[in-house]
């Protein structure tokens, strides 16, 4: 081979293995979400059958020319009932998800997921607080997702701010301790107000547990918006992720604004998961699990962590949903139940026949 | 050409004063090794110089004060290799060296073929090709060492910054880590300022040897002109002998005093 053919062949090699460039298994969890999703429109008390919707799919598409054949109320139990909800769930899991590959990214801890920095004791306590007492009151609805969005943005600043004095901005360690604090502190109002208040404890209870069932268009129109800010910051990070790996000094030496890198993550993922939370309450687990299995499918670059944390949780948690409605049917499940109950055995395996785990 | 001009540089860490009044200049294309005690100040005067601690006097890095540089044109100028890297275990050795060009990518950015190109050189000069897939946690400690100089190498800076970059490596490997920054040295016109504690290996590679103490530099020159028994025993506090061959190798031995009786 000629020397030139051989830098060229280099050359090839050297592009192919860039890294975050591999479609397969971006599809694949694509695929995962699509099936998720067909799953949330098909599965409910009324069997609207596949035929019938995918031709109810088709005939929304323009230049298609096919005509439906589902009723007026079956078409309305699948696009307001039953879309809205698929969407709202694909939205709050691919939120939690990204935000917490984002939270063990930036602060290079495992443990680390989007509730962290005290943003689930402050919503939990802005949405006791409405319910109580706002109890009965008109208008509480609305002003539930409001509070739990200011409080969980209230509680991850005092966390900031908390941990920035407590040391020089260096060290996660302090600034993790501070969430702890936090958390601790808020959550003792939030258990104080709700023993308070036990007309309202079982309305608290299933806030905090989580739900999507009380999902339309509204809802999702409420989410969106922050959700796709978020998600479009957080995945313009994810080459900067991987170099934090190194850790902060390294990072620094190579031309990363540690800091300010550090702020503008978080931030974007709690204005994110803020707002998932306002509307969904406290889905647990989604954030911690869905990250750490692409991890250990697929090895540390966030730059496929990141978008595959996005759209495969946004897939396990429509999933997950399916799930919650149908096990104790025409009774709904709390969906942070089923998150724990059927992703902790399904992490177990993750965990069990990867090779290693850091 | 000047790579690096100190003067009166200060450095203070929780109140104390670990560096004072460095003045110092380094030509492009020498070889700089600060020695000294633990404890000196070797370190820190590299961090301060790599724009990782704040100081006080003046740093120049290709006469640009480092104070008005932002860290990416530091990074451009500069690559710094520090005493105990942190290694994500999983990552590929090649994913690893990418990661060198950070200062040349935009900050949300993604790497071109260019960058690619850089890499595949860097793994190149220090022979990582075969191992450029594998994990760097498989490796051993002195493919480590390579893997670390390779990204910083990718990183093309003219200046290179070593802290301790033998320590916990034997003789042999000791050896083979500077050669290898001889021999980069040699393809190119790069400037390299390290720290080392090992005397007898610094005495030999480096082109001027200086020689911190209590935060002063106290000596600098060439290699036989600041290894003297004098010096090394003062500011070491040890009973050193200093022993040359005559044909340039200078080793410096511990020596233990002789006792009464």
């Amino acid at each position: 081979m000629s020397a030139a053919a051989g830098a060229a062949a280099a050359g090839e090699g050297a592009g192919r293995a860039l890294p975050g460039r591999r479609p397969l298994p971006l599809a694949l969890a694509l695929a995962f979400l699509a099936c998720s999703a067909l799953a949330g429109l098909l599965v409910g008390p009324v069997d609207l059958g596949l035929g019938p919707v995918a031709r109810d799919v088709a005939s929304r598409l323009p230049f298609l020319g096919v005509d439906s054949h589902l009723s007026g109320a079956d078409s309305a139990i699948l696009w307001q009932l039953r879309a809205p909800r698929v969407v709202l769930g694909a939205l709050v899991g691919g939120m939690l998800a990204l935000a917490g590959a984002s939270y063990q990214g930036v602060f290079r801890n495992p443990l680390a997921d989007p509730y962290l920095l005290g943003i689930a004791a402050g919503a939990g306590l802005g949405a006791t607080l409405a319910i109580t007492w706002g109890h009965g009151a008109v208008g509480t609805y609305d002003l539930i997702p409001l509070a739990a969005f200011a409080g969980g943005a209230a509680g991850v600043v005092a966390a900031y701010a908390l941990g920035h004095t407590a040391s020089t901005g260096r060290s996660t360690a302090s600034l993790i301790l501070a969430g702890v604090t936090v958390t601790s502190f808020l959550t003792a109002i939030q258990t104080f107000v709700q023993q308070q208040h036990s007309d309202s404890l079982q309305e608290v209870y299933s806030w905090i547990l989580g739900h999507l069932d009380t999902a339309g268009w509204h809802d999702v129109a409420l989410v969106a918006p922050y959700v796709g800010a978020s998600a479009l910051v957080l995945l313009l990070h994810r080459r900067v992720l991987d170099v934090l790996s190194l850790g902060d000094e390294e990072a620094a030496t190579l031309g990363v604004n540690v800091a300010r890198t550090r702020l503008v993550v978080v931030a974007f993922a709690t204005v994110g998961t803020a707002a998932a939370v306002a509307i969904s309450g406290l889905i647990g687990f989604v954030g911690i699990i869905v990250p750490h299995a692409i991890r250990l499918a697929l090895g540390p670059s966030y730059r496929l962590i990141l978008p595959l944390s996005l759209v495969g949780g946004a897939g396990f948690l429509v999933l997950a949903d399916v799930i919650a409605r149908t096990v104790m049917a025409p009774a709904e499940l709390p969906i942070g139940v089923v998150t724990a109950f059927f992703g902790a055995p399904f992490f177990a395996i993750v965990l069990r026949t990867s090779r290693s785990f850091t | 050409m000047t790579a690096i001009s100190l003067r009166d540089a200060c450095v203070s860490l929780g109140g104390r004063r670990v560096v004072d009044r460095a003045t110092l200049v380094v030509e492009a294309g020498e070889w700089v090794t600060l020695i000294g005690p633990n404890g000196a100040g070797k370190s820190t005067l590299l961090r301060a110089i790599a724009g990782l601690l704040p100081f006080g006097g003046s740093i120049e890095l290709d006469g640009a004060p480092v104070r008005r540089l932002k860290r990416r044109e530091v990074a451009r100028r500069l690559a710094f290799v520090p005493q105990s890297p942190l290694l994500p275990p999983d990552l590929t050795v090649r994913e690893y060296v990418l990661l060198g060009r950070t200062p040349h990518i935009g900050q949300l950015g993604a790497e071109s073929a260019r960058d690619a190109a850089a890499a595949a050189r860097a793994l190149g000069r220090l022979e990582l090709d075969a191992l450029a897939a594998r994990p760097l946690r498989t490796l051993s400690g002195g493919e480590r060492q390579r893997a670390v100089l390779a990204r910083a190498l990718a990183q093309e800076a003219p200046l290179l910054l070593l802290d301790e970059p033998t320590t916990a490596l034997d003789v042999g490997r000791q050896q083979q880590a500077l050669e290898l920054v001889a021999e980069l040295r040699a393809g190119s016109a790069l400037t390299v300022l390290s720290a080392m504690h090992e005397l007898t290996l610094a005495l030999q590679y480096a082109d001027r040897i200086v020689l911190l103490s209590e935060g002063r530099i106290v000596a600098a020159g060439a290699p036989e002109e600041v290894a003297t028994e004098e010096l090394i025993s003062t500011h070491y506090r040890a009973d050193v002998r200093v022993l040359a061959d005559g044909e340039g190798l200078v080793a410096v031995v511990p020596a233990r005093r002789a006792r009464p009786g």
